[in-house]
């Protein structure tokens, strides 16, 4: 019964969303305004009708019921609670059942909040929200049902991919998804506004903590899914230029782009066209990484069940939701007036530089993304783009946005001199020459970009506190302070990276047991190797006993496990954390003589990476909170007089 | 007259994020209907063998080159390792192609004497000759780009089919049919 009700709470859902969508269209081009007032309901009782769905998935997925056939395919009944509940998204039609359910609580959640926006461009809102709702409902109920019953039922699963099987994993998707699928509501407000032809101050600052929270949860899904590859595949490597990898950055890079012009739209009442476009294309990289994953066209580590029917489908949903909103783009926003305009050198000159160089990088991880594709169409000839590619390529674009970054909280709105601005940075890029001389000195051969991103990152992260100086703290808004948190933590980010790539020390050896080898600092000696069992696997477990220097001896234990069902094997890194960075390793393979391979790493500062990217993502937050504030204080202000 | 003009070139830059999108659009329409294939064939089939002439990977064994297989007889050309964990799988296939009579040469990749010996004594020797190709060259001349891989070489020397990956019991009809094929 629970898999029968959830199947009908998601068809209830979706005939909700096509009378959303009628709703609205029929109050818009008919003036009825009573029609409009059914909209707000209907928006939020469908999305708790899809959490009802989604809901019972969980049910059936922590039961076990093998009757149901995505969980006979992806549970098995001897697996930790955890991954059981995790289960539920570690596959494609629970993960795309996730993927709707943020869709219509996204929706649910403006039909409830959103007070600021203009009531007609927030009905074009609602019904654009239930259009995209529309096309998604129906590609899980008609290719992709996660509630399909199997006569007779299995008496056991086959189990879940080992890799998933890690905690930081069951919280990773749905984070990202919060990320993702929260765009759409961006793209809806876009929509909304061109239809309305509502482009303005107050549009943006309606728009703007929807794009800000969903950026946050985009920050938190992509640092913790890239510290998941570091330690979970045991490659060493926090960042692989999977293509997976880059369809979760896209959207990241283009919301970004969007938090900083809708800034200018909200303050200053410029860049209209820009930014309503930005707001289009957030949430088509959305789309387009999740039809990028689903439908197999290109390898990935992260592949679901390829499937071309499916492929098919999510791309004629592409083609009607992107095509359709750039067709109304083309068509509607030369009649959307331009709003302000700035000099070059002003706090907007460098938010349109800072978009301008996100917009490239973009387009240069889209079309590395899916050059291979191209190329093979035109010419038949496979290939693969990597990292030296990305890297040569938007890394000095990146080097460059990081020193904008730097420079422009630092600068007036409309019009600023060069001179103050010198005298403001005077400190920042002080601080910048004694690095440069500093890393110079203690590290001689270290390569152009570490150097630079190393230099950058300590004259950034002075920078980027310096919009502090001077002020009266306790009475700096909130939002301030998530700027200034939110740059430091690229800076912190950025220092991370550079001393990675600069300082890592690599030992790749053969041991014996007893013998002792050299990473970095330390010295790690191969105990044993001993058989160990955990509930649904087994494993070959090292004791390695690592010493720095005189420091007290500490155990590390990597482990090589096997799966049993379905067959497969994965290596869990054992990785010791200290304040200066990780020490990383891997079991291998042993050899005909009894030696073991194993693979040490010393990463000075790597986790520098990860902290950076948790700096942003609070930064994110307590400009969120901030503004919410701000606002809030602004409607009651208006509403009480 | 100068007014219009930019305004219309700005109508035309509203366009460009559609005209992108439509030639996204194509690029994946492509890869979607034309799934890429995921085992490389190789562009070696219908060509002769290129020229080798490998060491023996035995001491005291015959050496193998090009010219041994244009002797009139189809043969069948394993690329193995002692290393490579799928041609442990397949031994036993090619143990009962060599049974039924199928002559077998076979060339190591990037191995070791002593190794190969140990690998041929656990899983059986079905191979007439073995050359040593210990950096792949006449792999990558082949077009192989893995192992295990097994091709059908015809009696002039001219490369007619190419297994890729361990051979299973249920190829080994295609195998014999190809093998008859190139008589």
């Amino acid at each position: 019964m629970i898999a029968e009700a959830g199947l009908a709470a998601l068809w209830l859902a979706f005939a909700l969303a096509l009378l959303q969508l009628g709703l609205g269209v029929a109050g818009l081009t008919g003036g009825r305004d009573v029609l409009l007032g059914a909209v707000r309901p209907v928006a939020v009782v469908q999305g708790l009708l899809t959490a009802i769905a989604f809901v019972m998935l969980i049910w059936l997925f922590l039961r076990s019921d093998m009757s149901v056939e995505l969980v006979a395919l992806n549970s098995h009944s001897d697996k930790p609670w955890l991954y059981k509940f995790a289960g539920t998204w570690g596959n494609h039609e629970g993960s795309m059942l996730l993927w709707v359910a943020v869709l219509a609580f996204a929706g649910a959640a403006v039909a409830l909040f959103e007070r600021r926006l203009d009531e007609r461009t927030l009905m074009a809102t609602l019904a654009a929200q239930a259009f995209i709702g529309i096309g998604f409902y129906a590609f899980l109920l008609f290719s992709s049902n996660p509630f399909t019953r199997l006569d007779p039922a299995p008496a056991q699963g086959q189990g879940l991919n080992p890799l998933l099987q890690d905690p930081g994993l069951a919280f990773h998707p749905p984070t990202l998804y919060f990320g993702y699928v929260g765009l759409s509501i961006a793209f809806s407000f876009a929509v909304g506004a061109l239809v309305t032809r509502d482009v303005g101050a107050d549009f943006a600052r309606a728009m703007r903590p929807w794009v800000l929270i969903s950026w946050v949860f985009l920050t938190l899904g992509i640092t913790a899914g890239s510290y998941w590859a570091y330690y979970e595949l045991g490659w060493g490597g926090w960042w692989f230029w999977d293509p997976v990898e880059n369809a979760s950055l896209m959207p990241w890079l283009a919301a970004t782009a969007l938090l900083h012009s809708v800034t200018v739209l909200a303050t200053r009442d410029g860049l209209r066209a820009w930014t309503v476009m930005l707001a289009v294309v957030a949430f088509s990289m959305s789309m387009v990484g999740t039809f990028l994953v689903r439908s197999g066209i290109l390898t990935s580590v992260h592949a679901f069940a390829v499937d071309p029917t499916r492929g098919s489908f999510i791309l004629a949903l592409l083609v009607i939701y992107i095509g359709g909103a750039m067709a109304l783009y083309g068509f509607r926003v030369g009649t959307v007036r331009e709003g302000s305009t700035f000099e070059a050198v002003s706090r907007e000159g460098a938010l349109v530089a800072n978009n301008l160089l996100l917009s490239a990088i973009l387009g240069i991880v889209l079309i590395g993304t899916l050059y291979p594709l191209g190329v093979e169409a035109v010419t038949g000839d496979k290939l693969s783009v990597g990292p030296p590619y990305f890297n040569a390529a938007a890394g000095p674009l990146a080097l460059i946005l990081v020193a904008i970054m730097a420079v422009g909280p630092l600068l007036k709105w409309r019009r600023d001199t060069l001179k103050p601005l010198a005298k403001r940075l005077a400190l920042p890029i002080l601080i910048t020459a004694l690095a440069l001389a500093a890393v110079l000195a203690m590290a001689p051969g270290i390569g152009i970009f570490p150097l630079l991103g190393l230099v950058l990152a300590l004259g950034v992260g002075a920078a980027s506190v310096a919009p502090l100086w001077k002020r009266n703290l306790r009475r700096t808004p909130l939002f301030t302070y998530g700027m200034v948190i939110a740059h430091l933590g690229i800076a912190v980010s950025l220092a991370g990276m550079a001393c990675e790539s600069a300082f890592t020390k690599e030992t790749l050896v053969a041991a014996r047991l007893g013998e002792t080898e050299h990473v970095g600092p330390f010295a790690v000696r191969l105990d044993g190797v001993a058989p160990i069992a955990g509930p649904n696997w087994t494993a070959l477990e090292a004791t390695l006993t690592v010493t720095r220097g005189d420091g007290k001896p500490f155990i590390l234990k990597p482990e090589a496990r096997m799966f049993p069902s379905p067959p497969t094997e994965t290596s869990e890194a054992a990785i010791k954390t200290v304040f200066d960075g990780q020490l990383y390793t891997v079991l291998g393979k042993a050899d005909e003589q009894g030696r073991w391979q194993l693979r040490l790493w010393w990463k000075p500062w790597v986790t520098l990476i990860w902290l950076g990217g948790v700096l942003i993502a609070l930064g994110g937050l307590l400009s969120l909170i901030g503004h919410m504030r701000r606002e809030r204080k602004l409607l009651d202000r208006k509403l009480y007089g | 007259m100068a007014e219009p003009q930019p305004k219309k070139v700005s109508r035309l830059i509203l366009w460009v994020p559609l005209a992108l999108f439509a030639l996204f659009f194509g690029v994946v329409m492509h890869g979607l209907f034309n799934p890429a294939e995921r085992v490389v064939d190789s562009k070696m089939v219908g060509k002769p063998l290129p020229q080798f002439a490998l060491p023996a990977a035995l001491p005291g064994q015959q050496p193998l080159t090009n010219g041994d297989f244009a002797q009139g007889q189809p043969r069948l050309l394993n690329i193995f390792a002692s290393w490579c964990i799928p041609c442990k799988a397949e031994a036993p296939i090619l143990e009962q192609l060599a049974r039924q009579g199928v002559p077998i040469d076979a060339i190591a990749i990037r191995d070791r004497p002593e190794d190969i010996a140990a690998f041929l004594q656990q899983y059986g020797n079905p191979y007439q000759r073995i050359g040593s190709d210990v950096d792949s060259a006449v792999q990558l001349a082949m077009g192989s780009s893995g192992v295990p891989e097994t091709f059908v070489i015809d009696g002039q020397g001219v490369i007619r089919h190419q297994h890729i990956g361990d051979i299973r019991p249920e190829d080994i009809p295609n195998i014999l049919q190809k093998l008859r094929e190139a008589q």
